[in-house]
């Protein structure tokens, strides 16, 4: 770990000029994956701005739309009463990532900002574009058996860990942002990136940019609704692959859905096309199939992770199969 | 034996008598101790496979804030026993050496240490070595163990001796499966398992005189890292001290001496400082052992009644480019099963990785994973139940040598775990049970160990408040070592067991094997039993002079009661502790206890079958273990708890080995990928149901007088093998490459 400095403003603006005028600057909040990426030497940051003193850490339970903090802790979200009432999609998700602990300390806005988990990343003695662009991309010839079937590119094919991301991209969540230049709003799936030329970008957040909160809007989804995750133990561990899969179900008939894919691609993968073919149908096997095959058009393997082309649609079936019998 | 009847401590589900000192964290481990001075070491690895390392750019590191020192092999002191030439102080006999650190140029294996980093705290150690960069001159590497299978060869100790357990064995006719009109020929592969004990590898080292050497270290044999360090610095082996009074568990990777801990006391040399050294959790992976990549291949042929006929068993194993590295992996092929032809072949492979060492049930563990799988393969290609086939080929004595058994008791094991896991659920025909998504299955599979004995000695005295003080160089990295001799010595003294301190841990005590191979209380539980005899002898001699009926008693009839020695026959005659402590003369022994001429005539093995109940989501592939029941004939239990504790872990050991642990190389660049937790992955609570276990608990009357045969390989060896036939009977997938992870089930 290099020395830094460290901060801890009680003020946003003085949070925010910390980070946007000194280009070694970045915000702390759990530290779950900031200090870790510190002690391996992937971020080297000379100051540290600390934003837990900020007061972004409530869940308003608003009408028409739950706005939760930045800061808000993710096991405080996942056991809140409105989230498990109103969004329990974002509860399941929440809660299958990490660990009790890790979740104890680690925030939502530091969930959304956590760096991909290729091991290559991980190791300076390996290439990674992500961590030295140009320095090649470690995964594409390696070891890729996490790795991505959707949207890569030449330059990576890393996934986003993050279980949470895969219900907010579902949930058509947006993400309030305050910067230098003021306060904007991003549409969840337009938050992370796919890595084209630029794999080092993970997020279309600027430099300076502090993410406030993030609003989740009511819809239908407070019943026929699960989170699965498929991993090589039964806890913590992160996904091979996971489905976020939430129905309106009248009658049988499926009135709208909502699907994701985590550990696929560079961003929470969104399965709208699959969404889309769900809408009016019975909800049955026959049906999850059909989406499911949908939703794999356009996948590819790399050597270690064909599995994924299986793994995904068994994976959709199997999440919209447990979220239509859920009650 | 006669004393038996009397037993009020063996067999006792005692507590552990440190596990307050655990639990509250009393206990110290080796990178617990705080010595005046102390100055911390970090080290610093190579990022090529192969080569020369050509220089070293320390200026940063030097000029780092704390920063005393960073030794390279350009600026290492000499360490005289690195050039004596033909001496190999490793303790495992094995052929070449440890790597000698800092002796020359030459890089064996990626994060080999090129440098290590001395300063005043650990940060700053940390931080400064960080910024040393290693210059190359790099040779193409090989990680690949199938790559360089054409390259395999018979063992260098296997070659020279033709009796060495290496070499090829063979009975009946050579490779006769492939004459067989049923018979089957499978490939198996087991990855690189680590063995991660949650305690971190770590050192303090301290030059207490320019001669005189203290380390406190993890360390599984206190004598054999004695005599290693004491041969490396050229020293009179007593004036190296070796202290690990608690070891956080091992699983083999302390059974021997690595580069790190002669960095550490290099480091101390050099600083004049004692130095503390601490590996970090990826150092873990690439610096101190672990099991090696092993490849399989096993042909077996049987009659349509279900008589083995012959077995093939070959392995090639990964080994590293220094020092060649065996374990028994096909011995439990030898000798498990009725077979008139067994043709077994052992072969490594050199690459360029830092050595191997043995892994909880080495070898053996690997072999079983072949074996019980094939075995498993056979009944079912026979229509036979797999326990059937297997009860139709057991043996009464030793087809390996046609020597009896000392005990098995391995039969009784079936029938125990049978009936506890259900096994008359389990369905002949794979897939053909299921609880809504979940597929689910049976399966089993059988471990064997040596028992094995060696000699050892044990101090004993009575101290002037009446307790007993117990002293051995044995270390106890967990299974409770010094609880079980605490209650050997209650029962054979007679005495409460809190009046009783056994110490461990330490050189200086009498001398003890190294904590591996489950021989401890084989070894040293003999040697606690006759010390205390000899003590309860001498001062029956002592109590003689003021009492004329101890003079004519035997001394097992001597007692130690609460402020008492007595006589078991008439408890009234009896003399207080402080009128022996009074009359003055010595109150200590020391005595060895060593192996009788039994290992000569008997096959002596300790037996156990592990019983699963797997449940395999047919869509995600994912596998839980729902039931696992292990039962084991272990000779007599000294404690039901800790023997119990030992299986449970075994067991859930041998759950990772089955479903996720692999240690993976880039073989381009010759580096692991998986260097820490969230790549690797061992089991969690969650993965592992509430393991039941079942004990014969017949003593063996040929291993030694308590009749132990020993418990900590067999909990884990065959434990893989039930997974893997489980989920085979769950799903009809046969996964002959570990760990059996979703994707390969799908
Ligand atoms: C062993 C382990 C296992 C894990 N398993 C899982 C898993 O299974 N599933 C899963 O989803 N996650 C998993 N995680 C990741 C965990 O969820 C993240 O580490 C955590 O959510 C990060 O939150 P944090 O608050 O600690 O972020 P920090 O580490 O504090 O920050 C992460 C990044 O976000 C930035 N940042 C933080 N807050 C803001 C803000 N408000 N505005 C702008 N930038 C900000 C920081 O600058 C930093 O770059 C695991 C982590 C570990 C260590
Ligand atoms: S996949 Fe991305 S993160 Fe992984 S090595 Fe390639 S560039 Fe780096």
């Amino acid at each position: 770990m290099n020395q830094f400095q460290y901060v801890r403003p009680s003020k946003q603006q003085a949070a925010i000029d910390a980070v946007a005028k000194d280009p070694n600057a970045t915000f702390i909040a759990g530290g779950t994956n900031l200090v870790d990426l510190m002690k391996r030497g992937i971020a080297t940051p000379q100051k540290l701005v600390d934003i837990n003193r900020l007061p972004l850490a409530r869940i308003d339970a608003d009408p028409g739309k739950l706005r939760i903090g930045a800061l808000a802790l993710n096991s405080t979200v996942a056991d809140d009463k409105q989230v498990r009432e109103r969004q329990p999609l974002l509860a399941q998700a929440l809660n299958a990532g990490a660990s009790a602990q890790l979740r104890n300390m680690a925030t939502v806005g530091g969930n959304m900002l956590q760096r991909t988990r290729c091991s290559y990343f991980y190791d300076l003695a390996m290439p990674c574009n992500k961590r030295e662009p140009g320095s090649g991309c470690g995964a594409l010839e390696g070891i890729n058996r996490m790795h991505a079937i959707f949207g890569f590119s030449d330059k990576c094919i890393a996934v986003h860990p993050s279980d949470m991301s895969v219900a907010l991209v579902a949930l058509d969540a947006t993400v309030l942002v305050s910067g230098p230049k003021g306060e904007r709003r991003i549409p969840f799936i337009d938050f992370h990136r796919l890595p084209g030329d630029t794999p080092e970008k993970d997020t279309n957040l600027e430099k300076g940019e502090l993410i406030t909160a993030v609003d989740v809007p009511d819809g239908p989804f407070t019943k026929y609704v699960h989170y699965q995750k498929v991993r090589e133990r039964a806890s913590y561990a992160f996904a091979l692959l996971s489905v976020a899969a939430a129905l309106d179900i009248e009658n049988n008939t499926i009135k709208a859905a909502r699907l994701a894919m985590g550990g696929v691609a560079h961003k929470p993968w969104r399965l709208t096309a699959a969404e889309q073919l769900l809408v009016g149908k019975p909800a049955t096997e026959d049906t999850f199939r059909q989406a499911a095959e949908v939703a794999m058009q356009g996948a590819k393997a790399f050597k270690h992770n064909a599995y994924k082309i299986k793994l995904g649609p068994n994976t959709i079936v199997q999440a919209l199969r447990t979220a239509a019998s859920a009650a | 034996m006669k004393e038996q009847a009397q037993n009020k401590q063996i067999g006792a589900p005692m507590n552990r008598v440190d596990g307050h000192l655990k639990v509250t964290g009393a206990a110290k481990y080796s990178a617990e101790y705080e010595l005046p001075n102390m100055a911390y070491a970090v080290l610093v690895g190579s990022t090529i496979a192969k080569g020369r390392l050509t220089g070293v750019d320390a200026k940063a590191a030097e000029r780092a804030p704390g920063v005393l020192a960073v030794i390279t092999h350009f600026n290492s002191p000499k360490v005289p026993g690195f050039d004596t030439a033909g001496k190999d102080p490793s303790q495992p006999a094995t052929v070449g050496g440890p790597l000698k650190i800092f002796k020359d140029d030459k890089i064996h294996y990626s994060d080999q240490p090129i440098a290590v980093v001395v300063a005043d705290s650990w940060e700053r150690a940390r931080h400064a070595a960080r910024l040393v960069k290693g210059q190359y001159a790099p040779e193409k590497h090989k990680t690949n163990l199938e790559a360089g299978a054409s390259e395999a060869f018979l063992p260098t100790a296997a070659k020279k001796n033709p009796k060495h357990p290496m070499n090829d064995y063979q009975r009946g006719q050579a490779d006769a499966y492939k004459l067989g009109a049923i018979k089957l020929e499978s490939e198996y592969v087991i990855p690189t398992e680590v063995h991660h004990p949650m305690e971190l590898q770590a050192i303090t080292a301290h030059w207490e005189a320019a001669d005189k050497l203290t380390i406190y270290d993890k360390t599984q044999g206190t004598m054999a890292t004695r005599r290693d360090f004491a041969k490396e610095w050229n020293l009179p082996e007593e004036n190296v001290k070796v202290i690990a009074t608690f070891v956080g568990g091992a699983f083999g990777n302390a059974l021997h001496s690595w580069p790190h801990e002669s960095a550490a006391i290099i480091a101390a040399r050099v600083v004049n400082r004692p130095v503390k050294l601490m590996l970090t959790r990826e150092q873990m992976f690439t610096n101190v052992g672990y099991r090696p990549y092993t490849w399989q291949k096993l042909g077996m042929s049987a009659t349509p009644d279900g008589k083995i006929t012959a077995i093939t068993h070959e392995s090639i194993g990964q080994t590293s480019n220094y020092e060649e590295f065996t374990e028994s992996t096909l011995a439990q092929t030898r000798m498990m099963y009725q077979a008139p032809n067994v043709t077994t072949r052992y072969r490594l492979v050199s690459l360029d990785v830092c050595s191997p060492i043995w892994m909880r049930g080495p070898g053996e563990a690997t072999g079983a994973f072949a074996l019980e799988s094939a075995m498993d393969e056979m009944a079912h290609m026979l229509n036979l139940d797999p326990l059937e086939f297997r009860l139709r080929n057991y043996t009464d004595k030793d087809p390996e040598n046609g020597k009896p058994w000392s005990t098995k008791f391995l039969k009784e094991c079936y029938q125990l775990g049978a009936e506890r896991v259900g096994w008359s659920k389990r369905q002949l025909k794979p897939g053909s049970l299921r609880d809504g998504e979940w597929l689910i299955g049976y399966g089993m599979g059988v471990g064997t160990f040596g028992a094995h004995r060696g000699a050892a000695t044990v101090g004993a005295q009575l101290l002037a408040n009446g307790t007993v003080l117990l002293q051995c160089a044995t270390t106890d990295i967990g299974p409770g070592t010094g609880t079980v001799m605490t209650q050997i010595a209650a029962d054979t003294l007679g005495l409460d067991p809190k009046k009783i301190r056994f110490e461990l841990g330490n050189s200086s005590f009498p001398k003890a094997g190294t904590q591996g191979g489950s021989s401890t209380v084989n070894s040293v539980g003999p040697a606690t039993q006759e010390a205390c005899l000899a003590l309860k002898d001498k001062l029956r001699g002592l109590a003689g002079a003021s009492n004329a009926a101890f003079a004519s008693a035997k001394k097992e009839d001597v007692t130690l009661t609460d402020g008492y020695l007595a006589l078991s026959s008439n408890p009234a005659t009896r003399v207080a502790y402080a009128d022996l402590i009074k009359q003055g003369g010595d109150k200590a022994v020391m005595v060895e206890a060593r192996p009788g001429p039994e290992g000569q005539q008997y096959s002596m093995y300790s037996f156990s079958v592990h019983f699963v109940e797997v449940r395999v989501h047919e869509l995600t592939g994912e596998v839980r273990v729902s039931k696992l029941v292990s039962c084991a004939d272990a000779g007599t239990i000294v404690n039901e708890k800790t023997a119990g504790n030992q299986m449970k872990g075994g067991a859930v050991g041998g759950i990772g080995m089955a479903l996720m642990e692999a240690a993976h190389i880039d073989d381009r660049f010759g580096r692991y990928v998986t260097k820490d937790f969230a790549d690797y992955h061992v089991p969690v609570h969650a993965d592992s149901p509430a393991v039941e276990v079942a004990f014969v608990n017949q003593p063996d009357p040929h291993v030694n007088a308590l009749g132990t045969k020993g418990i900590g390989e067999i909990a884990i060896i065959g434990v893989a093998p039930a997974i893997a036939n489980a989920v085979f009977n769950a799903t009809g997938k046969r996964v002959r490459e570990l760990p059996i992870t979703p994707d390969k089930l799908i």
